[in-house]
């Protein structure tokens, strides 16, 4: 057994090595490569645009059960007015980076691994390497900056349509007044909430689409399945792993910046 | 001083590639003189692809080297390994390999969300320095030569097997390449179209002067477009030779080889007459 953990960690080790210098080597690439503003504006339309209604939608209604459960519960203390300042913080400290990039990864990061996977099998990737084309720089590159783009934005409409959400439960279906919610979130938030917003946005973009670019790229060197099971394999293991490590990476950046 | 002799463009040497416990190549040595067509040819998974990857640096062999002018090319790839590419020994030849080089896939390889022009015009924008006039006026000529200016705009999901072949032929040529790298040109296409990718390789290698290694099951074709032929058997060359040697050699897995549509006709013939099959050579 002890055998058997310590191979297991031994692997989780060098995965973990593996992807530090995929990742490194990712952004790297992004120096000499040609015509890279092309692919980048089509990668922030694939993870951002795409995935916009699926952000909006989920927002809101993170906004409308946080307002519902939030107000009920201040309202035992006699505390409703404080409805705005705890929708807001939660949203922008925790739930909108948390949530934006889950929702990310099940949408954007999927595709995008099973879009490498079946261009690894289907030995275009090799065709890239044998025209002389790096295929970090030319596949992974533009979709790992445009992470940095796209996850700090639609974590900031996530955040927005939350806060309308909430305003919708205290505001429009309970008593609290609407002047009240909006003038104790302006007073409460500030500068070093967004901060912590926008670089918890920035390492969980990285992080996730880093992973699914990994094992979307890597599908051929998958042990035990091949072919389109190893793709399937892949997209499994890149949503799992990127989930996980969405809420470790939110603990480690919390404890920190608390 | 005496003269050193030209290395071959285009050689290996003991080259060994195992996947698991099994050898597909297992001791191939050859030699591609520049400006000529080689033809390999060899049944059905003797690893005839595996070496062509293997001269290409898709894939790094387990024993023995390829040498590109005598220089051997390092273990290749690179970016697939998350390495950087000065990392790897022998990394700077393959480069300058992979600059003169082109590949046609067995399975084409083209890139799904590009369209065939876009296809055609990858090599040239992302690995030259070529003006875009000059890019636009090489990929229209590559496409009309194949008879694909129609298709230009078309994804390569929404043409024919036959014209993603072609596509992929348009690519590989583009470039005007030093030596080309054909895995199976003319797999799935009709024999017009067969004979008409034969015709403009040949037609393409003499004009542009390259050197070609072909892998292929089309034995009539081969003979009548190549200079040299090799045969693959079991992981090693069997025979290597002009086409002329090739019709001459006694060697028996030769001669099943050269002779299969003569034993097929005779065994048709011998189907009809009620006799059974003979079995399949090993």
């Amino acid at each position: 057994m002890f055998s058997a953990l310590g191979h297991y960690a031994l692997r989780i080790v060098a995965e973990t090595g593996d992807l530090a210098r995929f990742t490194s080597r990712g952004f790297c690439s992004a120096v000499g490569s040609r015509r890279l503003g092309r692919r980048l504006v089509r990668s922030v339309y694939e993870q951002g645009v795409r995935c916009l209604p699926v952000i909006l939608i989920v927002g809101l209604f993170t906004g409308l059960v946080l307002g519902l459960q939030a107000y009920h519960t201040l309202n035992r203390f006699g505390s409703a007015a404080l409805l705005g300042p705890l929708v807001a913080l939660t949203l922008i400290r925790e739930l909108a980076p948390v949530l934006a990039a889950l929702m990310l990864v099940g949408q954007a990061g999927s595709a995008l691994t099973a879009e490498l996977g079946i261009q690894r099998n289907s030995e275009q990737i090799d065709a890239l390497e044998t025209m002389g084309i790096d295929p970090l720089g030319f596949l992974v590159a533009p979709r790992l900056l445009a992470a940095l783009i796209v996850f700090p934005i639609m974590t900031g409409f996530f955040a927005l349509i939350g806060l309308v959400g909430g305003w919708l439960s205290a505001c429009v279906l309970l008593p609290l007044p609407g002047n009240v919610y909006w003038a104790s979130i302006d007073r409460a938030v500030k500068g070093a909430d967004v901060g912590e917003c926008l670089v918890k946005a920035l390492v969980f973009g990285a992080l996730t689409i880093a992973l699914c670019c990994h094992n979307g790229f890597n599908a051929h060197r998958r042990t035990g399945a091949t072919g389109a099971r190893a793709v399937s394999a892949s997209t499994t293991r890149a949503v799992v792993f990127s989930s996980i490590g969405v809420l470790a990476a939110d603990f480690l950046i919390t404890s920190l910046l608390v | 001083m005496p003269d050193t002799p030209t290395p071959p463009l285009l050689a290996t040497h003991g080259l060994v590639k195992r996947f698991g416990d099994q050898i597909v190549l297992a001791d191939v040595t050859l030699a591609v003189p520049r400006g000529r067509v080689l033809a390999v040819i060899g049944k059905s998974g003797t690893g005839k692809s595996v070496l062509l990857k293997c001269l290409a640096g898709v894939l790094t062999p387990d024993g023995g080297e390829v040498l590109f002018e005598g220089r051997p090319l390092g273990a290749p790839p690179a970016a697939a390994e998350g390495l950087c590419p000065a990392e790897t020994p022998g990394a700077e030849a393959l480069a300058a390999f992979r600059r003169r080089c082109s590949y046609l896939f067995q399975g084409n390889a083209l890139l799904d969300s590009l369209t065939a022009w876009e296809n055609v015009a990858l090599p040239l924008e992302q690995a030259t320095l070529l003006p875009k006039a000059e890019i636009r006026a090489r990929v229209t000529e590559a496409l009309r030569r194949l008879e694909l200016e129609a298709d230009a705009k078309r994804y390569p999901a929404q043409m024919s097997g036959g014209m993603q072949k072609r596509l992929a032929l348009a690519r590989a040529l583009v470039t005007r390449p030093e030596i080309v790298l054909f895995d199976e040109p003319t797999a799935g296409l009709d024999p017009l179209r067969r004979n008409a990718v034969f015709g403009l390789i040949a037609h393409a290698q003499r004009e542009f002067g390259f050197t070609a290694v072909v892998v292929t099951h089309d034995l009539p074709e081969a003979l009548a477009a190549c200079d040299h032929l090799a045969l693959l058997d079991h992981g090693r060359i069997r025979f290597s030779g002009t086409p002329a040697e090739f019709a001459a050699t006694p060697d028996p897995v030769v001669a099943a080889f050269r002779d299969s549509p003569a034993t097929l006709a005779r065994d048709i013939a011998s189907l009809r007459a009620g006799a059974a099959l003979p079995a399949e050579p090993d």
